[in-house]
């Protein structure tokens, strides 16, 4: 009995997961938080990525997966950059005064 | 055994999630996230993706968070404020997850032929990762790394942008608007 799982308990970590990325994006107020939360949303998705390559026995799943972390591995270094240069222009890490094309 | 590991370590993760939206000092989050992205290495392994769980540990927690663990530190990132737009996104952002989580929560439990995972199921090798990799998908392989590059590219450029010119600061830090 205790050795096995419920691939739907997987799937709802992996749920659970993107879920408290998208909810630190809403509430966060630091911007490199909320670049973190978009991170957590990503791994999210790679849980059920590897979840579904397990079930269906299919490697390419598992590639996803792979793609998936290289391009948040140039998505972070791209976004941190322009972390930077906001950070330059406006001093601030605080998304509620990075506003300039806010209505 | 799968089952002790899985609920130790679902927990840990999930532990690490919450921990990251309660913290408010951007490094303390950046350390949860760390322990996330572990603990999510060692469910990799027990869905059997060894080489996924290797990838995650070193480019996910090493790579990705010293880059984000530097970018903290070099803009001295400080305790975060609260504002009145946080009360608004806590007040619409609560109720639009829970609803979110509920809708994701249905669909997966409705969902039939969802089998169970064992920890005798195999392991995908890096053998079989990579025949299909080089094969089947050499093109798509080799158009990342042309991203890659590209991404290497922009964030130097961004990241250098007016460090050379001692006038361009000035130009760039004027005061434009302050916040309401």
């Amino acid at each position: 009995m205790t050795d096995q799982v419920p691939i739907s308990w997987y799937l709802i970590l992996s749920a659970t997961l993107f879920v408290l990325g998208v909810l630190g994006f809403l509430i966060k107020r630091n911007l490199i938080t909320v670049f973190m939360s978009i991170e957590l949303m990503l791994n999210g998705v790679n849980l059920s990525f590897v979840t579904f390559a397990h079930q269906w026995h299919a490697v390419k799943g598992q590639i996803f997966v792979f793609f998936v972390m290289m391009v948040a591995a140039a998505e972070a270094a791209v976004g941190l950059a322009i972390i930077i240069a906001i950070f330059r222009a406006r001093a601030t890490l605080a998304v509620d005064r990075i506003d300039l094309m806010k209505l | 055994m799968h089952l002790i590991l899985f609920l130790l370590f679902a927990g840990i993760c999930l532990a690490g999630a919450i921990n990251l939206l309660l913290q408010s000092h951007p490094i303390s989050s950046a350390l949860s996230l760390i322990v996330v992205m572990t603990s999510l290495a060692v469910l990799y392994l027990l869905l059997g993706a060894e080489f996924l769980a290797v990838a995650q540990v070193i480019v996910y927690g090493g790579a990705v968070m010293v880059l984000f663990t530097f970018v903290i530190m070099l803009l001295n990132a400080g305790r975060e404020e609260r504002t009145m737009g946080s009360r608004t996104a806590r007040s619409v952002g609560f109720p639009a997850v829970v609803a979110l989580l509920a809708i994701f929560a249905t669909v997966i439990l409705k969902t039939p032929g969802l089998g169970v995972a064992r920890l005798s199921d195999g392991i995908t090798s890096t053998e079989d990762l990579s025949r299909v990799l080089f094969h089947e998908l050499l093109l798509p392989f080799e158009v990342t790394s042309v991203l890659i590059l590209i991404a290497i590219l922009g964030a130097v450029a961004l990241a250098s942008h007016g460090s050379g010119d001692p006038h361009g600061d000035q130009d760039h830090g004027k005061p434009e608007r302050t916040s309401k």
